[in-house]
């Protein structure tokens, strides 16, 4: 097929290890690759749209309209602002644990290791996050969360270290375990709240549902009507988190560590670093983002979870796609969150004009867009490639 | 000295034996406190079950350690399924433990892991990692049921889906062999694309009613003779049409990989791609031809869920079997009958699963995790260290 790209047949190109190949691909293209990714996924999810006979322009319009990004254009006045604002909150409310969930899967990226388990750890966070907060009333508030918020990222942390302890000991792949360990989480998650399960909520028994949180725990609003799910402050909460990531990886010895382990587990070794020590902890940490996100969603604006909310999640696995579009950096984990939440509010039922695109389709082509994301960027050398031809084309400046 | 002496013979009770062993006294000290020996106490049963771990610490010390930790994880297993079956009531337990039912629903659930997983292997034994068996599935699945309701028979049915299913892997074939993306991330990404894919047209063509329900069924095959013999009566009399595809499968796929020289480079590929090449097979083409089988036969297991199971279909009803199929081609160690072997496990898993309910109400829904830990016991314990392909998820480059 194409030629082979010169930059990606050095050493790193031979380890093979995803974060070693990833190295490369941030290497290849800086911001231009992921703008170009998005838009070739984009693209394919348009085709998609106009194959079934719907008009992508107009889709894409709509579902732009519904994340309330326009609120950032000073010329939107009046109800369209304030309805732009409505939305934006909401954009925003997903974008928070989807930056959780994304670090979750960057930070096992760059130790090499693919987290594909934030789903489940994202979920027993919540399930942790729901029973801490629904018990214990009388607490004083700041307290009540913050040890909700301990509980959650404990939990994520414990069931994401499962993984990690099965890869240091008995050499068991981390991409089965946490598969598995996501479907166990989902399972044991409605079994709890199920009709006759130990966290079923006390007044109806006839639904499938944890207890609320109290009204002392919820995470405060600080812009829009908290009765109507305002923004909660787990944005900031998220963002810090992000900014943690980055400090950890880039300026401390863990870090260094890390990222040692992640582009040659070999030569870690022989520089005296434990490998399987490294992998445990770089799976609790994912943990304890993905269960941090979860006790977001809980604390912040759902107050209880259903067996059917643990059901049709998807925000542990979008992380995947966040991280990878984020090319598993801190900042551009928050872009791709916020690109990803913006398409989560964009086609949900609440935001889409459905006699434009109706939601449940849109549900699905999010997905679309979502697995093209995916795809295009573990072909790296796609992108590239085809970054590559295009400067071509411009006399004086051929690429390589 | 007489030590060694007494040693000698022993040392040729060989360590896989020693394993093999432990695997069925394990097996035998849960299995005595079913239904119909129902033994009441579970005295004998731990007393197996301690040789049995025995075993396989023995098995261990001889050197297999495979075999040794499987015996004594079936041992640990075994003596503790004894002790709740003793401690379980004996109406439940008749309920429950009907075993010719169990077998025959055994059997179904193991159908689609069984041809996922035999995808799973060609493609792995080229040395292309599939985690896109769920996807691929699950394109099989819809378009298999779609066919059907669109053609009005089950074979067309089957064969587009398969084509589904086949189109799948040639997106995964294009990158991971000549783009040489990373075949786990673009597993991944592919599965994410055959939810959408299916989400969306099931949705745009079904909407809320979904499929309807007359759409063409492959039959299930009675056997005459076999039919009225009681336990495999019952068992097989009435098995699946893909069902038996499936097991002829078994046979045909390890025929082909282990005793025809297609298999033979077919394996070569995914062992040492450089050395095949100099003695000119082409490790590309190879490679394409692979995943693209591999893709037609997890999209025959969808299709097998989807038109002969259950008649249905429900957005990302796969549920994870794709990933189970990856663990049974790693369980049975990349070989088809060892594939078998797993399936088999995992079928009775989720046969067991969804028996149980009427056993225990309540905590009937916890038990729907059961192939899951299942499956995550046996990735951890059993098979940590069996030997993939050398060359698995190593894309090649062409000198």
């Amino acid at each position: 097929m194409s030629e082979p790209v010169d930059q990606l047949e050095g050493p790193a190109a031979q380890a093979q290890t995803p974060a070693s190949r990833l190295a490369a691909y941030v290497r290849g293209g800086g911001v231009v690759v992921p703008l170009l990714t998005t838009l070739l996924a984009f693209f394919i999810g348009g085709l998609v749209v106009l194959v079934t006979g719907h008009d992508p322009i107009a889709t894409y319009k709509a579902i732009f309209e519904g994340t309330g990004f326009q609120w950032l254009f000073p010329w939107v006045t009046g109800d369209d602002r304030a309805t732009a604002a409505l939305n934006l909150q909401q954009t925003l409310i997903l974008t928070t644990p989807l930056i959780l969930t994304g670090l979750a899967v960057a930070f096992a990226f760059r130790a090499g290791l693919f987290n594909i388990g934030g789903q489940g750890q994202y979920t027993v966070g919540g399930i942790a996050a729901v029973w801490v907060g629904s018990s214990f009333a009388g607490m004083p508030g700041w307290l009540h969360i913050v040890l909700a918020i301990v509980a959650a990222c404990l939990a994520g942390a414990a069931w994401a270290g499962i993984a990690g302890l099965l890869k240091a000991t008995v050499g068991a792949n981390e991409v089965i375990s946490t598969i598995m360990l996501n479907y166990v989480a989902l399972w044991v998650g409605v079994y709890l709240f199920a009709l006759g399960g130990p966290l079923q909520n006390d007044q109806d028994k006839s639904v499938p549902i944890s207890n609320d949180i109290v009204q002392n725990a919820h995470l405060p609003v600080f812009w829009g009507d908290p009765v109507l799910q305002g923004l909660h402050i787990g944005l900031f909460i998220a963002l810090v988190a992000a900014f943690i990531f980055w400090v950890v990886l880039n300026r401390s010895t863990v870090g260094y560590e890390v990222r040692a382990v992640g582009l040659n587990p070999e030569a870690a070794r022989y520089g005296g670093m434990s490998v399987a020590k490294n992998y445990v902890l770089v799976m609790a940490v994912c943990g304890l983002f993905a269960g941090l996100a979860g006790s977001m969603d809980v604390l912040g604006w759902q107050f209880h979870i259903a067996t059917n909310d643990i059901q049709i999640s998807q925000i542990g696995f979008l992380g995947i796609a966040v991280a990878l579009l984020g090319r598993n950096t801190a900042l551009g984990t928050v872009m791709a969150a916020l690109l990803f939440g913006g398409l989560l509010s964009g086609t949900s039922q609440r935001n889409l004009d459905p006699s434009i695109f109706e939601p449940e389709l849109a549900a699905n082509l999010t997905t679309i867009i979502q697995g093209l994301v995916v795809l295009v960027v573990s072909a790296d050398v796609l992108v590239i490639t085809m970054l590559r031809r295009a400067r071509g084309l411009i006399p004086g400046r051929s690429g390589t | 000295m007489t030590g060694a002496t007494i040693a000698a013979p022993r040392a040729r009770l060989s360590a896989k034996q020693l394993g093999w062993a432990g695997v069925v006294l394990g097996a035998v000290a849960w299995y005595i406190t079913l239904p119909p020996l129902l033994v009441r106490t579970a005295v004998p049963s731990v007393l197996l079950a301690l040789v049995a771990v025995g075993a396989g610490v023995a098995a261990t010390r001889a050197g297999d350690a495979r075999m040794g930790r499987a015996a004594i994880l079936v041992g640990v297993s075994g003596g503790i399924g004894a002790i709740v079956a003793v401690n379980s009531g004996e109406a439940n337990l008749e309920k429950v433990f009907v075993w010719s039912a169990l077998f025959a629903a055994a059997l179904r659930f193991a159908t689609p892991l069984l041809f996922a997983a035999l995808g799973g292997i060609m493609s792995e034994r080229s040395g292309v990692i599939n985690i896109g068996l769920e996807g691929m599935m699950l394109m099989g699945a819809f378009f298999g049921i779609f066919g059907a309701d669109l053609t009005g028979s089950w074979l067309l049915g089957c064969l587009i889906g398969m084509a589904a299913g086949g189109a799948l892997a040639v997106i995964h074939a294009v990158l991971s062999v000549s783009f040489r993306a990373d075949q786990v991330v673009s597993g991944f990404g592919l599965n994410f694309l055959a939810l959408g894919i299916t989400g969306y047209v099931f949705v745009a063509h079904y909407g809320a009613e979904g499929t309807p329900g007359d759409v063409p069924r492959v039959p299930n095959v009675s056997l005459p003779g076999i039919e009225d013999l009681g336990f495999f009566g019952e068992a097989i009399g009435h098995a699946n049409l893909l069902t038996w595809v499936a097991l002829l499968l078994v046979v045909l796929t390890a025929v082909f990989l282990f005793r025809t020289p297609q298999g033979l480079r077919l394996r070569s590929v995914g062992e040492k791609p450089r050395a095949s090449e100099t003695v000119g097979v082409s490790v590309i083409r190879t490679r394409y031809i692979a995943v693209i089988t591999s893709g037609f036969l997890a999209a025959l297991g969808g299709a097998y869920l989807s038109i002969a199971l259950l008649g249905s279909f429900t957005e990302g009803m796969t549920a994870g079997r794709g990933y189970i199929a990856l663990a049974a081609v790693i369980f049975g160690a990349w070989r088809p009958f060892g594939a078998l072997v797993a399936a088999l496990l995992f079928g009775f898993s989720s046969a067991l699963a969804q028996r149980l309910p009427e056993f225990s109400e309540s905590t009937a829904v916890l038990f729907q995790a059961l192939p899951y830990v299942l499956t995550l016991i046996v990735v951890a314990g059993v098979v940590g260290r069996s030997r993939p392909p050398a060359s698995i998820g190593v894309p090649y480059v062409k000198e």
